[in-house]
Formats: structure tokens, sequence, C-alpha cells
């Protein structure tokens, strides 16, 4: 990672002004946005949604042509293009026929993509945002840190400063006077405009209309005053029936700014008379820039989804600490990362990209139903294939293809007593991570891992059978929990199985974009796991399960490997996580647990990867309620700790302050004791709590229950 | 859904009326000039933009009234304090109204204005932009304008503040007695 890479994301963590106003904002929003979608079927929704765009997407050369010549039949002309040189060179020959000497703008990222305004200022024509957000930035020189809220990194009193500058008046930094000085300035520009330049929220095909979206009344003055009216359009606007406007009104206000609907919309269909009587001259261009190349890439495709409501940025837990300005460019965020890869260049998206913890918050809340950390990791996938794996950690990766050295490497390391100092960056080992202690401490290493204390453990025969997958992390520095975990299988007559060759997930390779390892240790652990018949293949480890019932199959894919494919999917149907096997278990009368003691009040954090991928959040609650536990719940249950595997690492600044928060929560509560479903999260907060000198206790859910069985 | 509706519009920010008969919305209007101020001086004249209502009206009594313009020129409305417009359609579930604003002077009274009143048949409440859309549609309508609240920002330290290029002030007036023909 770059020096001035690592500074940027200092400079922002220390911005209070900016972590302070996304803190707030994100917090707020939580709350405003369940509000917005309080009554409605946000599932059905965001399927329609993703639906409709989907399927525009697949056919986007058709729907471009319906669209075009549609909104002609009316009297509009449409622009078709793919090259963003051609979208300026257009629009500056449309200024030159009409003698156009100023324009005004209504908010329209496609035209920052291209840098259109700097193209029609070097033309000598006059040009002025207007949304105010965007005239903030234009005046201030800078690019917009947020897709819906462009300012929100600056202060009043930096905009009272910005404003003061153009005004040539020293003013005050109250928003409503400032608000009004805004609106004072921009008037006379909107009347005096030539040409209105506008974006557009929705594109329909069916009808040859596009649909604007706005708060302020910026877009209706810029489509209504001048008497030419451009329409700069990403193509993945389109839509191809004039009924999926409903859903995208449903949700873009929704998931953007918490509204029920922002304050204007307005549905322009052809050019509509000017207040001379003339008609407008309406120029609809239809962008591409790589969009369609991207709508054939089958990873990517369901990028086109995106409404761009922002929703991803405002969940983002790296986001609110960094903001726009470390988080992509013009288009910011985890999504920003995509569209910067994709719209700008792969290499532009390499330094950011890192940024993602993978935790999955974007894509719970997208009303475009994207996956944002999967195609993030295919960028890194990319990167890497490109330019190939930084050293330091392919020797690192060469050792974890290999067990039997890998597995050796990790037993030395508990005998030496001491932390390698290479390869740190790999989740699971948590005896690599050494000079990484800020804001926590690292466990050592298990003197006896679990693979050598099983064979020890006597347990019933004869009955069903369970293999054990235990992922490193609880293989070597966590053996208690395996243990828990067979006490708990054996109760219910379960014979616990475990296989010695079963080997790491891969997914801290997965996580580096390091797909051939990953996918070696697919098929060692395929190998291992279904060598033995039993019915469930069981983890503790939300993050394995993952691995174990997602990844490999889609890993192998990806790297050809087809051959293993049913086999993945056998295993995939087996794989089961601890909570879940127990929860179901008890239901079925063949576990419970002592009853009639008050344990006290406990907290539980949710893994990311538990709750969101695997959807398993109510499981662990219900059963330690049932042990006797009271359950206290801590705000923002289910943000991240700021483990992220090899993020810890690389990125200690980040997951540090993620961290601090996590702990604070947790402490908030009252509750003496934290448990969680994920052998990482135990690490990264009982190493947190140990740093903080505070006495709060951390455990892995399946210890709790197993003391508590009857 | 009249009550849906209000309940909505008024939790973002609109002021809303329902009267009876069309001179009870003449009374409404003209009591509502007068108590704005309005006068035939530039930034306090008013706009009225023509449509079926103000087609039913007796139009004598209101060139009476001074500072009160019916013809909506780009120039009087710019300076003007109030504009008054048509609107079509209530949508009950998010309080907003719609209406087809082909017509440049609908537009121009409705968004240069510092406060909108906004003139709604009562029996033209639809509940959502599903029913909405059986009724109004961009095959016949070029720029078809929703409206919900008066304009608003919160781009600045995210304070939600009211009034940045359209109107600070959406005040909407029902009458009963305009039919469903909108
Ligand atoms: S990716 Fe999803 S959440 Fe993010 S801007 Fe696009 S639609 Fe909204
Ligand atoms: S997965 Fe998490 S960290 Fe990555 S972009 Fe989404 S919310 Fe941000």
């Amino acid at each position: 990672m770059k020096k001035e890479f690592k500074a940027s994301i200092n400079r922002a963590l220390n911005d209070a002004n900016l972590t302070g106003a996304l803190g707030k904002f994100s917090e707020a929003y939580r709350v405003n946005r369940a509000k917005a979608y309080e009554g409605i079927d946000f599932e059905a929704l965001r399927g329609r949604i993703a639906e409709a765009k989907s399927s525009a997407a697949c056919h986007l050369d058709e729907v471009a042509e319906v669209f075009k010549e549609n909104a002609e039949a009316l009297g509009a002309k449409v622009f078709r293009t793919s090259d963003p040189e051609q979208v300026k060179e257009y629009i500056l020959q449309v200024a030159r026929d009409n003698g156009v000497k100023s324009v005004v703008k209504s908010k329209s990222m496609a035209s920052e993509e291209i840098h259109l305004n700097k193209a029609l200022l070097n033309a000598g024509i006059s040009v002025a945002e207007t949304d105010l957000g965007e005239w903030i930035i234009q005046l201030a020189g800078q690019t917009p840190s947020h897709m819906v809220m462009p300012a929100i990194h600056l202060t009043k009193e930096e905009v009272a400063e910005i404003f003061s500058k153009e005004v040539e008046e020293r003013l005050d930094s109250d928003i409503p006077r400032l608000v009004k000085v805004a609106r004072n300035e921009l008037r006379p520009k909107f009347l005096a405009a030539d040409m209105g330049i506008s974006g557009a929220n929705i594109a329909v095909a069916e009808t040859g209309s596009i649909v604007l979206v706005t708060n302020e009344g910026n877009a209706r003055l810029t489509t209504t005053l001048p008497r030419i009216h451009v329409a700069l359009v990403g193509v993945e606007k389109l839509v191809e029936k004039f009924e999926t406007v409903v859903p995208i009104l449903d949700a873009l206000p929704r998931s953007a700014t918490a509204q029920l609907l922002t304050s204007y919309v307005s549905i322009i269909t052809g050019p509509s008379p000017n207040d001379d009587g003339s008609l407008k001259d309406l120029h609809i261009i239809l962008m591409d820039n790589r969009r369609t190349e991207m709508a054939r890439d089958p990873k990517f495709k369901q990028a086109l989804q995106c409404i761009r409501c922002g929703s991803c940025l405002n969940v983002c837990p790296i986001f609110r600490l960094v903001g726009g300005h470390v988080f992509g460019k013009i288009y910011t965020g985890g999504i920003g990362t995509i569209l910067t890869a994709w719209f700008d260049e792969l290499q532009k998206s390499e330094e950011i990209q890192g940024l993602c913890i993978q935790c999955g918050n974007c894509t719970e809340v997208c009303p475009g139903k994207l996956d944002i950390p999967e195609m993030i990791l295919e960028i890194r996938r990319r990167l890497v294939l490109e330019k190939g794996q930084p050293l330091a950690q392919k020797a690192i990766f060469s050792v974890v293809n290999n067990r039997k050295l890998f597995h050796g490497m990790l037993r030395a390391a508990s005998v030496a007593g001491k932390p390698f100092t290479s390869g740190k960056f790999i989740r699971h080992l948590p005896l690599f991570l050494s000079d990484l202690t800020d804001g926590r401490s690292l466990p050592a290493i298990a003197e006896k891992p679990f693979r050598d204390i099983f064979p020890e453990i006597r347990q019933p025969k004869g009955g069903e059978k369970a293999v054990f997958y235990a992922g490193c992390l609880i293989d070597f520095a966590y053996p208690e929990t395996g243990i828990a975990l067979v006490k708990l299988l054996n109760k219910a007559g379960i014979e616990v199985l475990f296989p010695e060759e079963q080997t790491c997930c891969g997914a801290p390779a997965l996580y580096n974009g390091a797909y051939e390892v990953a996918a070696h240790n697919a098929v060692d652990n395929i190998k291992a796991l279904l060598e033995v018949e039993a019915r469930y293949v069981v983890s503790a480890c939300p993050t394995c399960t993952v691995a174990l019932a997602h990844d490999f199959a889609k890993t192998l894919q990806d790297q050809g490997r087809s051959e293993w494919l049913d086999k993945a999917k056998e295993l995939a149907e087996k794989t089961v996580d601890l909570s879940t096997l127990v929860k179901r278990l008890v239901e079925e009368g063949r576990l419970s647990f002592e009853e009639g003691e008050d344990l006290g009040k406990i907290t539980y954090h949710d893994s990311c990867h538990l709750k969101r991928t695997l959807k398993v959040s109510q499981e662990p609650r219900e059963l330690l309620q049932k042990a006797g536990y009271e359950l206290a719940e801590m705000y923002e249950c289910d943000m991240c700790c700021g483990m992220g595997g090899s993020y810890s690492m690389k990125l200690p600044e980040i997951s540090a302050p993620i961290l601090k928060r996590k702990l604070h929560n947790i402490k908030e509560t009252g509750a003496p004791l934290v448990a969680m479903d994920c052998p990482g999260c135990v690490m990264q907060i009982r190493g947190g709590f140990d740093q903080d000198g505070e006495t709060v206790r951390v455990r892995h859910t399946a210890e709790l229950l197993a003391e508590r069985l009857k | 859904m009249f009550e849906q509706f209000k309940t909505r519009a008024t939790g973002v920010g609109a002021e809303v009326h329902r009267v009876v008969t069309r001179r009870d919305a003449v009374d409404f209007i003209l009591g509502f000039l007068k108590k704005e101020g309005v006068s035939d001086l530039s930034g306090s004249y008013a706009v009225w933009a023509d449509g079926p209502f103000l087609r039913g009206v007796d139009r004598e009594l209101l060139k009476q009234v001074p500072g009160l313009s019916l013809k909506v020129t780009r120039e009087r409305t710019a300076q003007a304090k109030i504009g008054i417009s048509e609107m079509s359609f209530a949508v009950a579930d998010t309080g907003s109204l719609v209406q087809d604003q082909s017509a440049v002077d609908q537009r121009l009274a409705s968004s240069l204005t510092g406060i909108h009143v906004a003139i709604v048949p009562s029996a033209n409440i639809v509940c959502d932009k599903t029913a909405l859309f059986s009724r109004i549609s961009p095959k016949t309508s070029r720029y078809i304008a929703f409206i919900t609240g008066p304009s608003r920002t919160a781009d600045i330290e995210r304070v939600l503040t009211i009034g940045v290029h359209g109107p600070e002030r959406l005040i909407i007036l029902f009458v009963d007695e305009l039919g469903g023909a909108a």
C-alpha cells in the first residue's frame, strides 16, 4: 500500500468533523431508514427492482434503441455513444450551434465521470452546479465525497468561508442564511442560462421518458428555464417498462435519505414548451463508457442494477470512518470501488478495494440487490491476476497450500512460544500477528492443538455422526471451543469425527484474491471431510462455514475445476453452523439445559458472516436465553468488530477505531459477559478488552452452552 | 384518504386546508394574499396560473387585486412572492401533489416563487403511485410533476433547511366542489 494512501486514511481518521458528521449521520440513518420502510416488504420491493433492472441490462442494446426511437418520435434528439470524448464533443457542438454562453447543471454523476465541466470551461462557457452540495464542492474546487450528499465532509464554517469568497462579503455560518445566499446567487444564473444539463434517475424505453428526483427543485428549474435541455444519462438508468418507475420511486428516496418521496419528481417525455412559446430543444445522451461491457461480464452484470441511492455508503463501517475522499473518487464507497474500477480504470481501484472489510452491511440494505463485497473480491482477484501476488503473501500462501508444512509451522510456533514475524496477514493465524497489537492483545497459540486433544476425548459410539470442521483458529488457538462443541453433540448422542487431513478453509487466500490457493484448500478439505460417513459437517466458525457452504463451489467453478462441483455441493448440503444445529437438537428434545438458575445479563455480538451470509442471528440468542442468561442487546449489535481477517493487519488504523466502538457498545449494556459465534471475533474483542483493562468476559457461544448442559 | 394525505403532507412541511365551494376557495386565497401583504411591488407580486378552477371564477374580481397577475410570465414570476396553481391529484401514501405541467406557466408558478398555493379537487385523492399511474400517463403528459412538501436541502451538515431553489412554503387547498374531472 502506498504511503500517500495511508496518509490520506490517517488524515480522514483525524478529521473530527468528517468522522463526526458521518458517524452521526449513519447512526440516525439506520433508525430513519427503518421508519421510512415501515409497512413495506423490502425483499419483495428490491426483488422487483433487481429483476427489472437486470432484464434491461441483459438487453441493453435493444432497450437503448427502443428508448431512442420513442423519445425521437416525440421530438427529442437522442445520441448514443460508448465514448466519453464523444459525449463532450456532442455537448460542445450543441453549445456552439446555439451560441451558448452559460450552463446550469442539475446533479449528474455521469457528467462528473467524464469531467464535463472542465471541457465546458475550456470552451469558454460558464458552468454552475445548482445542487447545493455540488455547488459548494464546485466553488471549493473539490470532488464529491458522497453520492447523495456531496458536501457532507464540510462544516458550516467551511461553507461560510467558501461562500464568503464567492459573494465577497463576510458571511456568518448560520445554515438557513447560507442556503438563502445560495438561492440568491444561483437564481440569476438559472434565469440567464442558455442550456440546462441534467442527469436522470430513470430512463424508460417504453415511453421515452426520463425521471428526475430532487429535493431542492433545481432540476425543475434546469429543465424549465433554459431553452436547451441536455440530459446526460448512463445507460444503466434504462428500464423497459414505465411500471418500473413505481418500485424505483418507492425505494430510491427511502434508501437515499429515508424520505417517503423527495420534494420533486419530474417525468419528462419529449420536449415541452418554453415560456416564449417555442418548444424545448431536448437532447438526451445515452452514455455507455464500458457499461455494456460490464453487462456482459457475469460477475459484474449485477452492478447495473444499482439505482445510486448511496445507502451502501450510509451503512458501511469503513466509509463512516474515512469518508468519500479516501474511499473512491467520483463514485465513492463500496459501490464506488466497483464503478471506479470500470469507469475509470482497474488500477485506480487498487488501493480503495482493500478498504472493504467484507462485512456485508451494504448488501443487506441495497435496493438493487447488489452483492458489493463479492464484486470487490472479484476486483481483488483480477488485480492479483494482472499484477501477481505480492512476494511475502505468495510465500505465506505456499505454506497454507501445504497442510503438513503449515500445521508443522503452527506447532513449531507454539513450541518456540514466540510469534512468527512473517506472513502476518493471514486470518485465523493469531500467532502470526505479532507486531500489530495496536488496541488489542493477541492470543498465544495453544500448547496443545485441538487435533492432539481430540483423540483423548471419550465419546459415545454407534449413534449418529457429525464431522467437525475446526478451522485454524479453533484448532490451534482456541481448542476449548472445539471441546465444548464435542461435549454438546455427544450429549445429544452424536459422535464427532475429526478428519486429520482437514486444513485451512481457504478464506485468507480467497479474501486476498489468491483463488488458486483457495481452490487447492477447497479440494483438500472436500476430500478430507467427505471421506468419512456422517450426517453433518459442523463448524463453530462462521467464516469457515461460509467457505464450506458457499465459497468452495464458487471458487472451484471459477478456477475451472468443475470435476469437484458435485462433491462441493454434497459438502455444502451437509454443512451447518453450530448454533443452528444445537437449536435443532434442542427442539427435537435431544438436548436441554439446566433450569432454574439466573445467570445474569449477557450481550451478543453478531458476526458478519453468520448474520448476513448465513442469516443466523436468532438461534444463538434463543439458546443463550434458554441456558439461563438474560439478554441485553447492545447498540449496533451486528456491526463489524473490525477483525475482517487480514484486514486488521493491513489497515490497523481503521480496524482499531471500529473495535473501540464495539467495545464501547458492549460496555454500555452493563453486561459482564459478551457471547459470539466466531473465533475471529473472540480474538479481536477479547484482545481489545485485554488492552482496555476492562473485565468484560468474552466467550464463544459453544462454550457457554456446554457449561449449562443438563 | 384525505386524513392520510394530510398527515403525510404536513409531515413533510406542507400546510393543508380544505373548503367546500369555489367561492370559499377564492375567499381563502384572497384572504391569504392579503395576509401575506401581496401588493404592486416587485418581490410582493402574486401570479396565478391558468387552469380549470380559474376558468370557473369571476376573473374581474381577481383583476381588482393589486399585485396579482393572471398572466404568468417568467419575469413577473421571478419577482413574485406567491405562485398559485392547480394540481390535479393528491397521492395519499406520500402526501404528494401531481399534475401534468406541460404548460410552462404551471411550472413557473410552482417553482420560482417563495410560496406555492396549490388548489386540488378533493375528489382526486388517490391512494398510491400505482393508482395514480392509471389516471395520468407520460403518453399524454409531457411533463409530469410530483410535488411533496416545500423545497428542501440537507447538504450543509445534514441540517434540514427549507426553501432552496423552490418554494419554502407549500399551501395545499382542497376544494370539495371541484369534481373529479381534473
Ligand atoms: S449499490 Fe445498492 S445501495 Fe449502493 S448506491 Fe447502488 S443501489 Fe444503492
Ligand atoms: S462489505 Fe462492508 S466494508 Fe465492504 S463496502 Fe460493504 S459495508 Fe463497506
